[in-house]
């Protein structure tokens, strides 16, 4: 183990480098680009075995990358927002294709406007691609993530591409006191790459990426749903692993104070770690506040999420992203849903915040469980769907 | 050297039951270029006819590894199986010579696929890139590429009342392929099968990007009968519509010089997508054909220090 | 026609084994067939090298041209077209008797 001072792209690169992928192909974006430089840099010294690929754009970076998960290497790749929206194409077709690529992606906001800062909506857009989503809250968690995401996506139950978030530059370039393992420590772990078919294999040829007509699609989409419904399963005994070996526990999502909470905010990435701060005061004060941290978001732990929160009184979803549906963000939805047929539930309100880096702020959060508390006492929902800090509103 | 008794004592990589019309020229190309490589070989492939018709689930018509992404990507998506390729080799894990090749239609490659193709060759890969150049997104239904001749009649850009057709001559390709630097550029066409065959044999013995711009008569599109896909081919190189040379580390080289060269209007008037140039009243874009063709011709006999 | 797999039995991805378009019959597309006339036959292999569906049979160990694999020629023409015999090609097309 090694303590060090990381920011968050420093951390995934420092997995990266750990895992020593077979091939890299990559683009820079903000606040992504230095998860590539800095590997650049590891391959320019010599201290990976690894093919890097400057390609000239995302779309060639996801699509040069499928090529090499194709060929039966470990492949990889890392970007955000815009970037990630040029691939949204090729998301689906790696997917499909069964291949485990695991990408860190900095969360950034969509255009237009263009906006280099932090919001969710850049991977909110591609939850319906067949990817595994992992949020990360912090330094320590985007390089843990990254490791646990080889052995989750190429799990022979899964073989799923998987995206590791950190919250862009909040995190992504933010430094903070991680734990590293030694690099022998997790060359033993990460393990060597087993591949379910390659185009290399010459003694017996395969074809890959044949078409379906409307007679074999179905099934073949079928295997990826079947897929994603074995994710959690792995991604438990994977967080549980990681714990024994490494002293570190991960699960589908962190309870924050939730046992004996009758107020609580769910929300993904680093705003959950200013709403902990905030839990920890109210508590002082003897409110029952707590916290659920969101860690994967795709597959969608609906059982867990319902049960967990069933007990509680009154819930706030904040959403770092808006999906312009007119009736809550993302999150908010997902959550909603999965609690709709749970007999005994909580009352359940969203907050959009934060898009293109509009800082949240404890006094803001603080508000949210005021208002939580306000409608546990007195039943009446004042405003379902809110935004926290517009202007003019 | 090219020879077609040796040539048939290889198994067919590309087998028959697949569903490209009766006639088609793309399967041509890949067969002789198949035909023309000894080494194994992984073939990456660009969304489009030849795709589309090889490989119905569960029906697959190759006999080699073969690989489809997307439809602008097939330079892309080879150069990550050729870096992969690279990445084993270097650790032992695999000892082979095996040669990739990418495949795309003139839409897969002039258009969308410009960008993927432009980087794999500036980057180096070592990959052979085939366009099978029908001049058309033909398995669309035969709309306008930038490989599309002027004047021919497609279906977003269609001879009417008031157009007579592509009002724009194309992009040349090949000559953005010579920009790049890379060791080796060719241009093939069905119709010369020996010239195509040597320079299979010739790229496969160059390391690094190397290109080809094979024109390929379609049937379907191009309004001929289906038995005359070779004829076509060869009527459009005895026109100097469709040169075939090559450019090996920036020298240039004629490969094939008509005896006799042949107004373009032999060419075009056998296909019917050109039918309507030949109305009363279209004689101008005829002689702006023609005037294209010859000022061509010149630059290339003089690039190739021809007389 | 093939029986329609179920998800269990497919592949993991969109893979396939080589060659199984071998199985997908396309013969029945010809209007008319090829027809061989061996005693003129000068065995150049120009049909061999020209047929879009690889109907044309050749022994290996011989490189000769034996015939076509009537189960997926589509019936063309280009063979017969491509044929450089004179006065009369080796390869002609006849009507398709059904």
């Amino acid at each position: 183990m090694t303590i060090a001072a990381k920011t968050g792209n420093e951390a995934m690169a420092e997995a990266m480098r750990q895992i020593n992928p077979d091939v890299v192909a990559a683009y820079p974006i903000t606040p992504a680009t230095e998860i590539a430089m800095i590997f650049a840099q590891f391959v320019a010294d010599g201290l990976v075995d690894t093919e890097f690929v400057a390609v000239e754009s995302e779309h060639s970076a996801m699509s040069a990358t499928v090529g090499a998960a194709a060929s039966g290497v470990r492949a990889m790749t890392a970007t955000s927002s815009q970037g990630l929206a040029l691939m949204y194409e090729i998301l689906p077709i790696a997917s499909g294709l069964r291949l485990p690529i695991v990408m860190p992606e900095v969360n950034r906001a969509l255009s237009a406007p263009i906006n280099i800062h932090c919001d969710h909506s850049d991977t909110m857009a591609a939850r319906d691609f067949g990817w595994i989503h992992i949020f990360s809250e912090n330094a320590q968690e985007a390089y843990d993530n990254t490791l646990q995401a080889i052995k989750i996506a190429e799990d022979i139950r899964v073989r799923l591409p998987a995206m590791v978030t950190t919250d862009g530059f909040i995190i992504s370039h933010c430094m903070e006191k991680i734990e590293m393992l030694d690099d022998e420590q997790a060359k033993a772990y990460i393990g060597d790459f087993k591949a379910e078919y390659s185009v290399l294999d010459i003694k017996d040829p395969i074809t890959v990426g044949a078409l379906d007509l409307q007679d074999y699609y179905f099934e073949h989409k079928y295997a990826v749903a079947e897929a994603m419904r074995a994710v959690n399963d792995v991604i438990l005994e994977v967080g549980k692993d990681f714990g024994k070996k490494f002293g570190r526990q991960y699960g589908l999502f962190e309870a924050y104070r939730l046992d004996d909470a009758d107020i609580a905010i769910v929300a993904l990435g680093s705003t959950a770690g200013t709403a902990k701060a905030v839990v920890d005061d109210l508590r002082e004060k003897n409110i029952k506040a707590g916290l659920l941290k969101l860690r994967v978001f795709r597959p969608f732990p609906h059982v867990e999420i319902a049960s967990t929160l069933s007990k509680l009184k009154t819930v706030a979803v904040m959403d770092r992203s808006d999906s312009f549906s007119s009736a809550g963000g993302p999150l908010f939805t997902e959550i909603r849903s999965a609690l709709f047929d749970i007999a005994v539930k909580p009352k359940l309100i969203n907050y959009i915040y934060g898009l293109g880096g509009r800082d949240i702020s404890k006094e803001e959060i603080s508000g949210i469980y005021d208002e939580l508390g306000n409608i546990a006492k007195t039943g009446a929902i004042k405003g379902l769907f809110n935004y926290l800090g517009v202007r003019g509103r | 050297m090219a020879n077609l008794k040796e040539m048939a004592k290889q198994d067919e990589r590309l087998t028959g039951g697949h569903r490209a019309c009766a006639g088609c020229g793309i399967p041509i190309i890949v067969r002789q270029v198949m035909h023309s490589i000894k080494q194994p070989v992984v073939v990456g492939c660009a969304t489009g006819c030849l795709e589309v018709v090889t490989t119905i689930y569960p029906y697959t018509a190759w006999n080699v590894p073969f690989l489809h992404c997307a439809f602008e990507n097939a330079a892309a998506t080879v150069s990550g199986a050729e870096s992969a390729y690279r990445a084993l080799k270097k650790k032992g894990k695999v000892t082979e010579d095996i040669k990739f090749v990418a495949f795309g239609g003139d839409g897969g490659t002039y258009d969308i696929g410009f960008q993927s193709l432009s980087g794999a060759m500036e980057r180096g890969h070592d990959m052979l890139y085939i366009c099978y150049n029908n001049e058309a997104y033909m398995n669309t239904g035969v709309q306008r590429s930038g490989a599309t001749p002027l004047g021919s009649n497609t279906t977003t850009a269609p001879a009417g009342k008031v157009k007579q057709g592509k009002e724009q001559f194309t992009k040349d390709l090949t000559a953005c392929m010579v920009a790049h630097n890379i060791p080796y550029v060719a241009q093939a066409a069905v119709g010369n099968w020996m010239d195509l065959t040597k320079k299979i044999e010739k790229a496969m013995t160059i390391k690094g990007p190397k290109y080809i711009g094979v024109l390929q008569p379609c049937q379907l599109g191009w309004g001929y009968p289906m038995e005359d896909t070779v004829k076509i081919g060869q009527v459009a190189i005895e026109t100097c519509f469709w040169p075939l040379y090559e450019v090996e580390n920036g020298v240039y080289r004629l490969t094939y010089k008509p005896k006799e060269k042949k107004p373009v209007a032999e060419w075009l008037k056998l296909q019917g997508r050109f039918r309507h140039l030949f109305k009363p009243g279209n004689e101008k874009i005829l002689e702006s054909i023609q005037a294209h063709v010859d000022k061509n011709w010149n630059e290339l006999l003089g690039k190739c220090k021809e007389g | 026609m093939a029986k329609l797999m179920g998800w269990k039995e497919l592949k993991k991805g969109d893979v396939l084994e080589a060659g199984t378009a071998r199985n997908f019959e396309t013969g029945d597309w010809r209007s008319k067939r090829p027809i061989w006339h061996p005693e003129i036959c000068i065995q150049c292999l120009f049909c061999w090298i020209h047929c879009p569906d690889s109907s044309v049979t050749v022994d290996k160990a011989t490189s000769k041209m034996t015939g076509f694999d009537y189960k997926h020629c589509k019936g063309c023409g280009i063979c017969a077209q491509v044929c450089p015999v004179k006065p009369n090609k080796a390869i002609t097309m006849e009507a398709e008797k059904k």
